[in-house]
């Protein structure tokens, strides 16, 4: 059960070690890496089905209990997330056999890609705040490689910006870290969060402003408003196989960053923290868009269009906060058990599970749309919509696979994009936070004017005069790059059949978003997976968890509210008599 | 000690923050540095300066007594300060590889990716 909690980061890190050890044979390193990533979505597999259907693990490392210990926890949250890095990480890799040059593989490539994935997959379980920090600074380190792996001009001026803004989010995300223990004395998250809970009047603007450290720091690795700068100037530059893995997982790992901490760990003013989130939410769905409007090679479209989906995960973080806020108010006025508050609470649940199924169907849809860019790049030698077309006469079934991701990006109904969507609208109107919604709504159409303007573009006009492959284009990888295309549909295709089977299967794959939704709202799963039976009674002082009353035979007695009877039995008043 | 070290950190930002808006990678790349040096004695002074007191259990006790330095601060600083050497010496050949193909390390030669 312990090793199984980390094995998500030990298989990839080993097949890294492999891969290293294994430098001077590339065939050997091919075999070692599909291994190593097939060995890696199994397991995540086998975690996601043990955890949706047990409830949350957690192991500490070295047997050191938390919190003092690190601890690894894989709660719904974080094993969605582990299998979908698993599903790219496979995916990714095969299309790398098909597409990346030697030159590159003897450079050590499979091996830093493992360890990207890896260090991901630690981010996401770790329980530890310190951790994160280390898992993140793996996995940029990791991916500063891969983004400079084979030196090309424009892979080094897209680095500098991308190291540049990523170091010093690292660097808020440390100081953040620093003073956060020198306030609460301790680093693990679920301890931290009943700490908060418990925490004095006058600590809460000390820790409200650390807050806003952690929003900015993961900010900048979620690329969301002000931050974002990084991402369009440098996820078109490195080989497509690096920029897919790149746009489907390293920007989410901000985001789930983002969630976990604004609901397991900084509680404190979120009427301050709520409506602080849905105007950086709004801000980056719109800049996003607007600035994907305006670009005319794809992956760079694609790049903006990061940007604006992560928008919307963050609308549904923002909109559950004031959702959760407004509910308190309501109970206040009305009563915990008034329709209103009812429906208020039921809005915040939906929010954050829309923003679960959001990550759900855009790391899938995402790294397919710049998987099949990369196809386009092979094909053309070029990116810019100026220079190609033809596609749709030429490669039909590329066209199908293309719109396949970009009508789901869109939101066109029963694809995946569509349910995430208006998951996460209905949210909002139920919560009440309009604004939003319409900037929402606007984007969403915004959105599918980008992916009709690269269809009419890149599939449907003829191909323009003159070579394409004249045309300078980031990340094209002349000399040297096999073009397998049967390595490169594989993926394309896998994850295109997973895109329809979430859209047509919306239900099962709601209902997992919603469960871990609740988890992250409740802070009892997360509490007793890490902390056990001294966290559920840390919990217990502070008014969030009852214990189930135990007789002397050590069986749960039925209390008054589970029982049939309770509408009698509340009536009989117990204790002191008025 | 702590105003001391509170006004070092400050000095060290700032120094930090002027160095990154130089148009020079090298300074960009120094600046940063400084940042993070500054926030390994944030973190330091932050969790509690104790003089004199290391976290022993003096003999014949069970437990600490007394307030005593805390030894995770400085375990999440070397940390840090190991992975920053990582990092530094990734950004110093990615500033000898960008001076070697474009030709200057003034930042504002450098932004063909973002048109």
């Amino acid at each position: 059960m312990n090793a199984l909690v980390a094995s998500p980061v030990l298989i990839p890190m080993l097949t890294a070690i492999l891969c290293v050890a294994a430098w001077n044979r590339l065939r050997l390193q091919r075999v070692i890496s599909v291994l190593g990533a097939l060995a890696l979505l199994a397991v995540s597999v086998w975690l996601i089905v043990l955890v949706d259907s047990g409830g949350a693990v957690s192991t500490q490392f070295a047997g050191w209990a938390a919190p003092y210990g690190i601890a690894f926890v894989a709660d719904r949250f974080a094993t969605i997330m582990v299998l979908l890095n698993g599903i790219s990480a496979i995916a990714v890799v095969i299309y790398s056999l098909g597409s990346i040059d030697e030159r590159r593989e003897s450079m050590g490539y499979h091996a830093l890609l493992h360890a990207l994935i890896g260090a991901c997959s630690g981010a996401f379980l770790s329980g530890d705040l310190f951790n994160i920090y280390v898992w993140f600074e793996v996995m940029l380190m990791s991916s500063f490689v891969l983004l400079t792996l084979g030196g090309e001009r424009g892979q080094l001026e897209g680095a500098i910006k991308y190291v540049t803004l990523n170091l010093l989010s690292s660097v808020i995300f440390l100081s953040g870290l620093g003073l956060l223990y020198g306030t609460v004395g301790s680093l693990n998250m679920a301890d931290i969060g009943l700490r908060i809970r418990a925490a004095t009047e006058a600590d809460i603007p000390v820790l409200t402003a650390l807050s806003v450290l952690f929003l900015t720091a993961f900010g900048v690795k979620a690329a969301a408003f002000p931050f974002f700068f990084w991402l369009p100037a440098s996820y078109h530059t490195p080989p497509p196989a690096i920029s897919a893995l790149f746009a489907g997982l390293l920007t989410k790992v901000g985001v789930y960053a983002l969630i976990r901490v604004f609901t397991v760990v900084f509680t404190t003013d979120p009427h301050i923290m709520g409506p602080i989130i849905s105007v950086i939410a709004a801000l980056t769905m719109i800049t996003g868009v607007l600035g994907a409007a305006a670009q005319f090679e794809i992956r760079r479209i694609l790049s903006f269009h990061i940007v604006s989906q992560i928008g919307y995960m963050l609308m549904g973080l923002g909109v559950a906060i004031v959702a959760n806020v407004r509910a308190d108010r309501l109970a206040e006025t009305l009563g915990a058990d008034a329709p209103d508050t009812i429906a208020m609470r039921s809005a915040a649940a939906i929010a954050l599970a829309g923003s679960v199924f959001y990550i759900l169907h855009h790391i899938i849809v995402k790294t397919n749309l710049f998987l099949v860019a990369g196809v386009v790049l092979k094909l053309k030698g070029c990116a810019e919509l100026k220079h190609i077309g033809g596609l749709y006469r030429s490669n039909p079934m590329l066209a199908l696979l293309f719109m396949i991701p970009a009508m789901s990006l869109a939101g066109i109904p029963i694809l995946s994009g569509f349910w995430a969507k208006f998951a996460i609208v209905r949210a909002g109107l139920q919560a009440e936070t309009y604004g939003i919604v319409i900037a929402a709504l606007f984007v969403s159409a915004l959105t599918l004017f980008s992916m009709v303007k690269i269809w009419a573009e890149a599939f449907w006009k003829d191909q323009p005069e003159g070579d394409p492959r004249a045309v300078e284009s980031y990340g094209a990888v002349g000399a040297g790059a096999p073009f397998k295309p049967a390595l490169m549909y594989a993926p394309i295709i896998g994850l295109a059949v997973i895109t329809l089977c979430i859209g047509v299967g919306a239900g099962p794959a709601w209902n997992l978003a919603e469960r871990a939704a609740n988890d992250l709202l409740d802070p009892v799963p997360y509490t007793e997976a890490v902390l056990g039976e001294p966290g559920l009674q840390r919990l217990a002082a502070l008014g969030l968890y009852e214990f189930p009353a135990i007789d002397p035979i050590g069986m749960p007695i039925e209390t008054a509210s589970d029982s049939a009877l309770a509408p009698t039995l509340a009536d009989v008043p117990t204790g002191v008599t008025p | 000690m702590q105003m001391l070290l509170s006004l070092v950190i400050g000095l060290l930002y700032a120094a930090g923050v002027y160095m990154m808006l130089r148009r020079s990678f090298v300074k960009l790349v120094i600046g940063l540095l400084m940042i993070g040096h500054g926030t390994n004695l944030l973190i330091f002074t932050s969790a509690g300066l104790v003089r004199g007191k290391p976290p022993l259990i003096d003999p014949g006790l069970k437990a600490l007594g007394g307030p005593t330095n805390d030894p995770l601060a400085p375990a999440l600083i070397l940390t840090a300060i190991v992975i920053s050497f990582a990092v530094v010496a990734y950004t110093i050949v990615l500033v000898k590889r960008t001076y070697q193909e474009v030709g200057t390390d003034d930042l504002r030669e450098m932004r063909t990716t973002d048109r």
